[in-house]
């Protein structure tokens, strides 16, 4: 048999075993909080710090917690920094926690940053990329939690807004190690649909609770949809890259299903105002039709018809009489001054205006005489002038 | 032409183009009435369809 020792030197020898070990006197562990308990009076904090196999019970004094930048809680990853020794009455050893840090929130942030670039670069958040949604949708697909306010708020404002088309829905996990690959799947259930546009997303949650969204595989996934899609994960304010790879982002799951289908009660009135357009425009027609008949009936030519062909003709007889009146008109002037003309002319040869002239003409038995040779002396002739005649003899011939 | 084979978004596009149509001043008296009853029928049809719709629910799980 060892030689027998009282538990108090156990846990005494325990203690100077742990304490001799420099690495352990300051030494920071990563793991989740849990049994976290703050006890009011003294101010310590008593938790236990646990990883997916073990578990390790830890405490921090308030002079250390006071200093906290943060509020630790049920769940919280952390790294605390402290010593590890013997809590000897209990016959335990723990974490003195000096210090505490969130763990990994800013690894994985920065992590997710490095994939958001990543993925920005190969295009898959290109506005190129993005498929305008149908306007009048005759299916609209849902991923979604079973579970959860989201499911009925969706399907309640489809319900609401525009019956006219149907739902098909795909269940999935949305939170959880789970979750991507059962995002996943139903994306593909949901390829083989005949759904024209689709809303995938959960609602509101912690920053945990929505990572499943940042899954690459997922997001390469949903690059890949042939079919219109709409991200609506959580609130307005959370971003996730599911939202840069969707079609389109809504801030809630039910501003998404507004976003999918339209209004029917617009759309009601819509037709109703065409309706009335189309009674409009053909009142307008047929009385501007009717304007033209009355017009063309009240024209003269159909109340005086007679009238009016008769006026028309009997211008254009009159308009052509006056022409021949003066055509005629101007044939006789020109005759007249041609006949003057000619009047004149003989008038000047008239043998009158010669004898008045001074000249006298001379016959001989009856016989004009217009030659000496024609004479001899003695001869008788007649000798005529203007106003009279005389009886002559020949004298003398020269 | 059966009216009853059409979508929803096939008669109201429809509709708009008939309505277009008789906005046009150029249009015989024959014409802008066939429009019109056409038009009618198109309308008629769309708030019935609004009135009536009944949305069917399909849930698919996966085998996940």
């Amino acid at each position: 048999m060892p030689p027998v020792v009282s538990v108090t030197q156990l846990n005494l020898y325990i203690k100077s075993l742990l304490e001799g070990d420099g690495k352990l006197a300051y030494i920071s562990i990563r793991g989740e909080i849990s049994n976290f308990k703050e006890h009011f009076a003294s101010g310590h904090l008593y938790f236990t710090l646990k990883d997916g196999t073990s578990a390790l019970k830890c405490v921090m004094f308030r002079g250390n917690a006071s200093k906290l930048k943060f509020i630790p809680n049920e769940g919280m990853q952390v790294i605390c920094s402290g010593r590890v020794s013997v809590y000897e009455r209990d016959g335990a050893y723990q974490l003195y926690a000096e210090d505490m840090v969130p763990d990994g929130e800013g690894d994985l942030l920065s992590a997710l940053q490095k994939l958001k670039d990543k993925l920005e670069k190969e295009g898959l958040f290109s506005a190129e990329t993005k498929k305008a949604l149908p306007k009048f949708p005759l299916k609209v697909g849902v991923i979604t939690s079973e579970t959860g306010a989201a499911v009925k708020d969706i399907f309640s404002v489809l319900s609401r807004r525009y019956s006219l088309c149907d739902i098909v829905f795909c269940p999935a996990t949305v939170q959880g190690e789970t979750a991507p690959v059962s995002l996943y799947s139903a994306l593909d259930v949901m390829e083989q649909t005949d759904a024209d546009v689709v809303i995938i997303g959960r609602g509101g949650g912690s920053i945990e609770d929505l990572w499943c969204f940042n899954d690459e595989k997922l997001v390469r996934r949903i690059a890949r949809f042939s079919k219109p899609i709409i991200s609506a994960v959580g609130h307005e304010t959370d971003f996730t890259l599911c939202d840069f790879v969707c079609d389109l982002r809504a801030p809630t799951p039910s501003a998404a299903a507004e976003l999918a289908v339209p209004n029917s009660e617009e759309l009601y009135y819509d037709v109703i105002s065409l309706r009335n357009h189309l009674e409009k425009r053909l009142s307008f027609i047929v009385s501007a039709k009717q304007n033209d008949i009355e017009k063309l009936s009240k024209s003269r030519i159909f109340t005086n018809a007679q009238e009016y062909i008769c006026e028309k003709r009997s211008l254009s007889v009159d308009y052509v009489a006056d022409k021949i009146d003066n055509a005629l008109g101007k044939i006789i002037l020109n005759k007249e001054k041609n006949l003057c003309a000619k009047i004149a002319s003989l008038d000047a040869l008239s043998p009158t205006k010669t004898l008045l002239r001074g000249y006298a003409s001379v016959t001989a038995d009856g016989h004009n005489i217009s030659s000496i040779k024609t004479l001899s002396v003695n001869d008788n002739i007649t000798v005529r002038f203007h106003d009279g005649e005389a009886e002559c003899s020949v004298k003398n011939i020269k | 032409m059966s009216e009853n084979k059409l979508t929803f978004e096939q008669a109201y596009e429809k509709l708009e183009k008939i309505a277009e149509k008789l906005n046009s001043n150029d249009i015989s008296l024959d014409e802008s009435i066939k429009l019109y009853e056409e038009g009618i029928k198109l309308s008629d049809y769309c708030t019935e369809a609004l009135k009536k719709a009944k949305q069917k629910i399909e849930t698919l799980k996966n085998g996940n």
